[in-house]
């Protein structure tokens, strides 16, 4: 899960960062509020998860508080490449005397962390990386030790700070260490850190991602971080019922188990949909290894329930779960959907107790329930009925 | 032969006693996995019973290794106990440790795979190698099974298959039935995963049993792309490959927590060009996959 700004900024105020003030803001009079009560020069921030705010307007300094309010009034509302902004964070004003960069990551080639640091900071990191790599130091972390004294220490050596600010920016570095760590985050930047004219270090932007694993074993708290208004009705419904759904923009619905073989099968539908009137997969359903009759008839009615379906495939290769079981959750679906069920499914089944599974079908009969023999005749199948009711 | 895995490994269940380890505890017993003993530190002492074997439950991994000279570990161990299992498996020195666990904390992956990197013998070898999390485990057919892949698709043959997903697994098998495998191994979607495509390209490479290899990949990092560049480097027999995930939209996570799009990078049509790059054949659909590697297998 990706964090909005001010979710990072008060996740680092929670654990000792240095963070200017913030308030989240919805309307232009809680902007104005906001501005009022954090006084002096604020910045105008939309919150979006998508870079490149400031150079599409999203970001815009207000001396006064009914400036904040004007600044918000064009910024909530606003399009981001495809964001819409309906918050933004009204943050105190700094007194910027030098921007630098860090980020500690998940490192997934090399299975460890890496540390990025720069005394350039403030340009995008990508564009760093690439015109001046030399600028940016890259510093692999141990996760059995982490960021500790010794390590903040090497960074800020090989990020080329000067001797003077080095103390000062390892310290937080390693309390930034702690939000990765207690956080259970698989990224955290800080685009820029800053010493103000006082000579202090803040931390003035913040991008985190946490571990949605981590989050559900051992922190709570971070459900209230979910972004539940910005979610697809489909994606709530289906998240509510426990379902691993992604809704797409096609016509044929797809439930399958094992997210390798659902992509799998998104692709060779659409490939089929090239000869049908370019049909499309409308979803990706993983029921997951062990689905019941339960699990099935869930999925069934999230995918019916899109209007934008037409026809339904079905990819079940039964492992864990036997063809049979995927069998009796179809049909007890049907059942239970009723009236509600009312566009054609096209079941391939294969796996264990295959026989079995299809000897369900054959019997239920159902007038919707089309049986296909091979991945790539289902796929053809839902395709050509998709298309024909389109 | 086969990779990592023959009929005489020795095989602990750690989660013996829970839902998914008596389920699949079962089955491997039944595809003819020597499992010699489950660890539960809550129940040990007690026995588990399946047919007319018995199994004895022990408290630890170390007492039932040295009880059993046990020399692979199959954790079922729910994810926020994941980490503990593995690291006590990690440090009994088991050989092979299949971790099936799915929605384990990426930390805690890579946490545990670095105290597995750090433990090392006397020729400065890793001891303990891992396959997973998230994954559907090996199976060497006709010999034995460490993992819930279905044992009855297919029986023993000259391919040898690397797969990041587990249904895929079994439909390539499945596609393939008629050749059979060596060894398929199923290494897991996650971000941090313990044995790689590489890993398995090598030992493929290695096991004179093995004539050709499929490597089935997915949307999402860049280990397509390195396992592209070892093959060009190091492998000699063939190999066919699959990558899901060519219509997936860009930054939306499909299932795997590995599996998401992000810019440019990770893309399927990326990987699919890295591989074709390096003399791999890459197949459309599963379907077509198979078609190519029956083609290559036929010129051998």
């Amino acid at each position: 899960m990706d964090l909005y700004e001010y979710q990072a900024r008060d996740l680092f105020e929670a654990h000792g960062v240095p963070v200017l003030a913030g308030i989240v803001a919805y309307t232009p009079e809680e902007a104005k509020a906001a501005a009022e009560k954090i006084g002096g020069v604020v910045v105008v921030k939309a919150q979006v998860k998508v870079g490149g705010r400031g150079k599409a307007g999203g970001v815009k300094v207000a001396k006064t508080a009914d400036e904040a309010f004007e600044h918000a009034s064009n910024i909530l509302g606003m399009d981001i490449k495809g964001h819409t902004v309906n918050k933004v964070m009204i943050a105190q004003g700094a007194d910027i005397a030098e921007e630098f960069y860090f980020s500690v990551l998940l490192d997934r080639a090399n299975r460890n962390y890496l540390a990025m640091c720069s005394v350039e900071g403030g340009m995008e990191i990508e564009q760093l990386a690439e015109e001046r790599p030399e600028a940016l130091a890259r510093v692999a972390v141990d996760p059995l030790v982490g960021i500790d004294a010794d390590k903040a220490a090497e960074i800020v050596a090989e990020a080329g700070f000067p001797e003077e600010l080095r103390g000062k920016v390892a310290e937080t570095l390693q309390t930034l260490w702690t939000v990765f760590k207690e956080e259970d985050a698989t990224l955290v930047e800080v685009n820029p850190l800053v010493k103000t004219g006082a000579g202090d270090i803040v931390a003035l932007d913040g991008k985190v991602s946490l571990d949605d694993n981590a989050s559900e074993v051992r922190h709570p708290a971070h459900e209230e971080l979910e972004d539940k208004g910005a979610a697809d009705p489909l994606e709530s419904k289906a998240k509510a019922l426990g379902l691993n759904y992604v809704k797409l923009d096609g016509e044929i619905g797809i439930i399958g188990n094992g997210a390798g073989l659902v992509m799998s099968t998104l692709d060779v539908v659409a490939y089929a949909g090239e000869n049908h009137g370019d049909v499309k997969p409308a979803n990706f359903l993983d029921i997951g290894g062990g689905a019941s009759a339960e699990v099935m008839a869930n999925g069934l009615d999230v995918i019916l329930n899109d209007p934008q379906v037409k026809s339904v495939f079905v990819n079940v290769f039964g492992g864990i779960t036997a063809c049979d079981a995927v069998a009796n959750g179809i049909v007890g679906a049907l059942n239970t959907l009723g009236d509600a069920a009312n566009k054609p499914l096209v079941v391939r089944l294969d796996g264990n107790n295959v026989e079995e599974g299809r000897a369900i079908l054959a019997e239920a009969n159902h007038p919707l329930v089309t049986l296909a023999a091979t991945m790539d005749e289902g796929a053809d199948k839902a395709a050509e009925l998709a298309n024909s009711a389109k | 032969m086969s990779i990592y895995l023959n009929k005489d490994s020795k095989v602990i269940v750690q989660g013996i006693t829970g839902g998914e380890g008596t389920k699949h505890t079962a089955l491997m017993l039944k595809a003819g996995t020597n499992i010699v003993g489950g660890v539960n530190a809550r129940k040990a002492g007690t026995t588990v019973t399946h047919g007319d074997q018995d199994i004895k439950v022990y408290g630890t991994v170390a007492e039932a290794k040295a009880e059993t000279g046990a020399d692979v570990s199959i954790v079922f161990v729910p994810p926020k106990f994941t980490k503990d299992a593995v690291v006590e498996a990690i440090e009994a020195e088991v050989g092979l440790v299949v971790v099936i666990t799915e929605g384990v904390p990426v930390q805690d992956s890579a946490e545990f795979w670095a105290l597995a990197q750090s433990k090392v013998d006397a020729d400065g070898n890793q001891i303990t190698r891992i396959i997973g999390p998230n994954c559907p485990g090996i199976i060497t057919p006709g010999e034995a099974l460490v993992g819930i892949t279905p044992n009855n698709i297919t029986g023993k043959g000259p391919i040898g298959l690397v797969s990041k997903s587990g249904t895929l697994t079994y439909q390539m098998m499945y596609e393939l039935r008629d050749l059979g495998f060596s060894t398929a191994i199923g290494i897991g979607g996650d971000p941090v995963i313990g044995t790689t495509h590489i890993d398995a390209l090598a030992a493929f490479e290695a096991d004179p049993e093995t004539k050709a290899i499929v490597m089935i990949g997915e949307i999402g990092g860049d280990a397509e792309e390195r396992a592209a560049e070892f093959i060009k480097a190091n492998v000699t027999k063939p190999v066919v490959g699959y990558v899901a995930g060519f219509t997936a939209p860009e930054g939306k996570t499909m299932g795997h927590a590995g599996a998401i799009v992000s810019g440019s990078a990770g893309t399927a049509q990326a990987k699919k060009e890295a591989l074709e790059a390096a003399g791999v054949k890459v197949g459309k659909t599963p379907s077509e996959t198979a078609r190519l590697l029956r083609e290559v297998f036929a010129a051998l």
